[in-house]
């Protein structure tokens, strides 16, 4: 330790700055070994993604919205898989039950001694298993968040990286490309593009190796289609800063100096280090989706019947508001879920692992 | 300045011009074309429609003839009620739907601006809290959702509010809170983090420090700086309130221009469509401009280019 100087600024309890120029010698003599171990940091090095776990697992609203989005996947998922009704199969006789109501071939049944499982939602006046079709209609929901949000994953990194990485004319044009698009009132192109979609694409299922059409559904097709061509602008905006920023390091130039082809340089080192903003940045597309999908289903323009989707569920249960309001509430309250847990997931992805994109 | 008006008008025009020419190529994609009804007509008036509206012509001859009736504001006429032009039926609903959408956005401007602002004044206190969830619940729920449980709530549960049509003050209730729900939240979400950011700045506590009332300091520092992203949300805001327009129209059934868009779908009356899109395209696209240069004018310390 320093001795004492004449004059001397106390900045600790046993610390002081001399006030003079001359050097003390002790500061200049090499460091003993249990000095040297001191200075090692025995705390092993935080990864990118263990860092982001730790501070998403303290995040107690984003853990709950986790578990609850596990519970909707379960639901509509696995669920049906064991649920004894199909969405789609029309029970004779149990026309228009109300909850846990049976029919009297059901109830003869049971009389029987046979073990008959309750509509716990009912049934519709085609005397289908409302249960069973908001299991299934959640599952189109989520389907369709998920695929649409993978789109606009691909589509719009793709794009983004691409203007980013080349910059100049490339840039200024693929950007302008993305204002007008930007610009675009979507709702309006989705309306009258799957207006206008259904027929050609129907006709497009007829050609042999297009069977896959219907099964899809045409109305599922062309709300994929509009979200391919409009909705990848903002992750495209977001990716393109993101890389204008990333390019200017060091390991890109030594990449390129290696000898890294341009589309090596996009794939393994610019878009695998924007991967937490693209991680937040699809998580929150997914609740955005599946609102437009609703949307556009409660309209009567999104997926065909049978098949069955929240929002359409929801429209048909409109005209019995006033006596059946539980047809109407079950997909309602259901959206709902689904949407606000997947917007606090994505918040939470956003606060652990992309902080600097808070806004 | 001079240079960003021009450039975002620009972009503007462009945005108009390929939204109009995507609708004229759709048209080919319906089949029938536009003459079709329910009662087919014969092949002989088939074709004299045809040479009347000039479908006869080569596709670029028609797509020129289209721009330049859209140039004058023609925007054809309806299918399905015979002889209304598109123009008219437009400009008889749309007073309507303004009427109910002036209010909402009037509403979510108002009551968002003020939740955000008390939510950030009261940070980390109970009121807060409130406001931050039952905002954060207002983004996640559908339109439908909140027109349905109100429809049902105070309509035919309470039986205090008129559940359809539009012909007096109270009709307007239902309709406005449906409408301004989601925006009113994502605007007071929008506050409060502004609001936060600006009190948290230097010149608040200079101001507070040159002994400025802490309503003056309030409203003069803290309020004008916090609203201009709420300014840039207009431009969104419009979109959003045409578009829910829809839903709330289809489900109150007010004769507004929401409402004649959603049957002029089920019923596929194509011109009608097709007309309503480019209006709407029109006034959304504009309303974007306006705000982008409203914005800029606003907030000097934006960088023009």
């Amino acid at each position: 330790m320093s001795q004492k100087q004449p004059f001397a600024i106390k900045v600790g309890p046993d610390k002081e700055i001399p006030l003079s120029f001359h050097l003390n010698p002790e500061d200049f003599e090499p460091a003993s070994d249990s000095e040297k171990e001191e200075l090692v940091t025995m705390r092993e090095s935080v990864s990118f993604w263990s860092d982001g776990i730790r501070r998403f697992r303290k995040n107690k609203l984003a853990m709950a919205s986790l578990v609850v989005v596990i519970f909707m996947m379960f639901f509509s998922f696995v669920l049906p898989r064991f649920y004894p009704y199909h969405y789609a199969q029309q029970i004779r006789g149990s026309e228009g039950l109300a909850p846990f109501e049976y029919s009297e071939t059901e109830l003869a049944a049971k009389e029987a001694g046979e073990k008959v499982f309750p509509h716990v939602l009912g049934t519709d006046t085609l005397g289908r298993d409302i249960m069973a079709r908001i299991m299934m209609g959640s599952s189109v929901s989520i389907l369709v968040g998920l695929v649409a949000s993978a789109i606009i994953l691909i589509i719009g990194s793709t794009f983004g990286a691409i203007a980013g990485y080349f910059g100049g004319w490339v840039d200024i044009i693929m950007m302008r490309i993305v204002d007008i698009i930007y610009t675009v009132p979507d709702f309006l192109i989705i309306i009258l593009l799957s207006v206008t979609l259904k027929h050609p694409l129907m006709a497009l299922a007829e050609k042999p190796g297009f069977g896959w059409i219907n099964r899809v559904g045409v109305g599922l097709i062309s709300i994929f289609i509009v979200f391919s061509l409009l909705y990848w602008v903002g992750m495209a905006r977001i990716v393109r800063g993101q890389v204008l920023a990333l390019k200017e390091q060091e390991y890109i130039a030594a990449a390129r100096a290696l000898g890294a082809s341009h589309s090596r340089i996009i794939r393994k080192h610019l878009l695998t280090n924007c991967i937490g903003t693209l991680i937040v940045t699809t998580t929150l597309q997914i609740p955005s989706s599946i609102f437009t999908e609703s949307f556009l289903s409660f309209l009567g323009l999104g997926v065909s019947a049978p098949m069955p989707s929240l929002g359409s569920l929801a429209a048909t249960a409109l005209d019995g508001i006033y006596t059946y309001p539980y047809r109407l509430f079950a997909p309602a309250v259901t959206i709902s879920i689904i949407i606000l847990a997947f917007n606090l997931l994505g918040d939470g992805l956003r606060d652990a692992f992309d902080p600097k994109l808070k806004s | 300045m001079a240079k960003y008006i021009v450039k975002r008008m620009a972009i503007g025009m462009v945005t108009l011009l390929i939204v109009s020419t995507v609708t004229f190529f759709l048209m080919f994609l319906v089949p029938g074309g536009p003459f079709l009804a329910e009662k087919a007509p014969s092949a002989a008036t088939l074709k004299a429609l045809e040479e009347k509206y000039g479908l006869d012509k080569p596709v670029p001859v028609q797509y020129k003839n289209y721009m330049l009736r859209l140039l004058k504001g023609d925007l054809g006429t309806s299918l399905k009620q015979r002889g209304r032009e598109v123009n008219d039926i437009i400009f008889t609903r749309l007073p309507v739907s303004a009427r109910v959408g002036g209010w909402a956005i009037l509403v979510a401007v108002v009551l968002g601006v003020t939740l955000g602002s008390v939510a950030a004044l009261n940070r980390g206190k109970a009121i807060d809290n409130v406001i931050v969830f039952l905002s954060t619940c207002g983004i996640a729920v559908p339109g439908f959702v909140v027109c349905t449980v109100l429809m049902y709530f105070l309509g035919a549960k309470l039986n205090i509010l008129p559940t359809f049509g539009l012909t007096s003050y109270k009709h307007y209730i239902m309709p406005v809170i449906a409408l301004s729900f989601y925006p009113m939240s994502y605007i007071s979400r929008l506050m409060r983090s502004c609001m936060l950011d600006v009190l948290g700045q230097d010149y608040m506590r200079t101001a507070k420090a040159k002994g400025v009332s802490q309503w003056a300091a309030l409203f003069k520092h803290a309020l004008r700086n916090a609203i201009l992203p709420v300014v840039t949300y207009l431009g969104p805001l419009l979109a959003y309130t045409l578009t829910g327009s829809f839903i709330v129209e289809k489900i109150f059934t007010i004769p507004g221009l929401g409402d004649s868009f959603i049957s002029s779908i089920t019923g596929r009356d194509y011109p009608l469509i097709m007309g309503t899109t480019i209006f709407l395209a029109f006034l959304v696209i504009t309303m974007n401009v306006v705000v982008d240069i409203v914005y800029k004018l606003v907030d000097p310390r934006i960088k023009l280019g």
